[in-house]
């Protein structure tokens, strides 16, 4: 795909009623879904810009790159942190500086993907010289000086299971509108169950990534029981009840019914 | 439908307006604001939803937690008396579920064997935002007159008030920040009540009660019991342990 080309969401109408863009109903003809799909098709058609990277983190790489094409943004990175202790690594950056801008946070102890990260939410911060500064006295002076304006955090988590945050940066200064924070929380979970399948990426790909946001209350019970059925962890769950899922070839959701209905309980011999 | 006394209703915002301290829950705070408001209209039930990001509307608390009323929830993301209150931001009143077959095929068939004859929907808003629905069953056919509508409509604006916090409320962003957090709370209280339920041999159910009661207990709040028990079940022991796991 040329690198100019800028492809949006099938979003027919943003009615300003909704918080978040579009309408319940679009989701139906394609809302949320389809601009998963989309957006996990663009990912997979983006040609690899460093071919040493691991499968994970040239996917995680790429969708870098797609986010900061379609938000727009001038950066944008992943960081993985470890849970009870802020540490960890930057998976995948794109754009000038970003994965300095990205380290930046390790290095200083501070900034908005910690933060999001920490606080469960996201942190949106569009004037990153004035009450960016006063939230991180070293880490907003810091990326400043690397022409960030603007900075937006998106914690990559699936209720209880946090694996790190994505970083969204801009040179001007502005909030993200409505539509373009929605297009951002896809980008976000597109990169959760990049994360979460990691382990065995090599056969699917980015479109082929569930509908994380179609999941129900069922399948988040059904991720809890296979964590204390395996005994591993939240994330760990995930991932086995989404594996087993795609190699049986049955929605994530059917599978989570027969966990709760006690039809299926997960060993290490179903997988 | 019979509302209470005023005296009763002044007890009830009050009650309301005390759990908006600095540090609260918002999935308790939103499930005292359903059942309270179940009861000030006689209603069997009452729930709270949530749009998430992509504007979907999200279970967050309801007045009593059983599968079969989450159900009724979770198919509002489809049609139902909440999506068309988010969708027209005005209350969806005194509907009669026998009459609503039509409007409705999928939810109102539903609603009736749950048990329901009656349904309401008011909207949460900021602003000129919808930010989510409450949603009321009612056991009988009844209208809510005037009086009765301004005050479930106060109750979810009361809310939408502790959920975006009254001193931020000027900052779109916050409300964003805010919304997000609290859905991904409701997420973490779901993957719980699976951990729970697993571990105990009980209905998810059952898990919820266990994990709500063990909360009030012990004066914690339920995001964070709920969070420890799929990061960090050690922290609650007395929760995990207890009761033995049946043979299945």
């Amino acid at each position: 795909m040329p690198s100019g080309l800028c492809i949006l969401p099938a979003v027919r109408s943003v009615r300003s009623r909704c918080i978040g863009g579009d309408a319940v109903g679009d989701r139906r003809a394609g809302g949320a879904t389809g601009r998963l799909a989309l957006l996990g098709r663009l990912i997979d058609d983006e040609p690899a810009v460093d071919g040493s990277l691991g499968v994970t983190a040239g996917r995680l790489e790429r969708l870098c790159t797609v986010l900061a094409r379609v938000l727009p943004a001038s950066g944008a990175g992943v960081s993985v942190f470890t849970e009870g202790r802020i540490e960890g690594g930057t998976a995948a950056t794109w754009g000038p500086d970003s994965r300095a801008i990205e380290e930046l946070q390790l290095s200083l102890g501070e900034g908005p993907c910690i933060d999001a990260f920490t606080s469960r939410r996201p942190v949106l911060e569009p004037d990153l010289l004035g009450r960016g500064i006063q939230r991180w006295p070293a880490y907003g002076p810091a990326a400043h000086a690397y022409g960030v304006g603007a900075v937006f955090a998106l914690p990559l988590q699936v209720g209880g299971a946090r694996l790190g945050a994505l970083g969204i940066y801009r040179a001007e200064p502005g909030p993200l509108a409505a539509l373009t924070f929605s297009q951002a929380i896809t980008f976000a979970e597109i990169a959760v169950g990049l994360l979460i399948d990691g382990q065995d990426a090599d056969g699917g790909t980015v479109s082929g990534v569930d509908d994380l946001v179609a999941y129900r209350a069922e399948v988040y019970q059904a991720q809890g029981m296979v964590m204390v059925d395996l005994g591993v962890t939240l994330s760990e769950a995930m991932a086995r009840l989404r594996g087993f899922a795609y190699s049986e070839g049955r929605p994530l959701s059917d599978v989570a019914h027969d966990v709760l209905a006690g039809i299926l309980e997960l060993n290490r011999d179903t997988l | 439908m019979t509302m209470i006394a005023v005296e009763q209703l002044a007890e009830v915002f009050v009650e309301i307006a005390d759990t908006l301290v600095d540090d609260f829950d918002v999935i308790e705070f939103l499930q005292l604001v359903t059942s309270r408001s179940a009861s000030i209209c006689n209603a069997s039930s009452a729930g709270l939803l949530l749009a998430d990001a992509h504007g979907q509307l999200q279970f967050m608390a309801a007045s009593q937690e059983s599968v079969k009323l989450l159900e009724l929830f979770q198919l509002q993301n489809a049609e139902g008396p909440c999506l068309d209150c988010f969708h027209t931001g005005t209350a969806v009143v005194n509907t009669d579920l026998d009459d609503a077959i039509e409007r409705w095929p999928v939810f109102a068939p539903r609603a009736v064997s749950a048990g329901f004859r009656s349904v309401h929907a008011f909207p949460l808003r900021h602003r000129k935002d919808v930010i989510g629905a409450l949603n009321l069953f009612g056991p009988e056919t009844g209208r809510l007159e005037a009086h009765d509508v301004r005050i479930i409509q106060a109750l979810a604006d009361v809310a939408t008030i502790g959920l975006l916090q009254e001193r931020v409320i000027q900052d779109q962003k916050i409300v964003t920040e805010q919304l997000q957090g609290a859905l991904n709370s409701r997420i973490t209280i779901e993957q719980a009540k699976g951990a729970l339920a697993r571990s105990h041999g009980i209905s998810v159910d059952a898990a919820f009660e266990l994990m709500r009661d063990y909360a009030r207990r012990n004066h914690h709040h339920l995001s964070d019991v709920a969070q420890a028990v799929v990061s960090d079940p050690a922290v609650h022991p007395e929760l995990l342990s207890g009761r033995p796991t049946p043979p299945v």
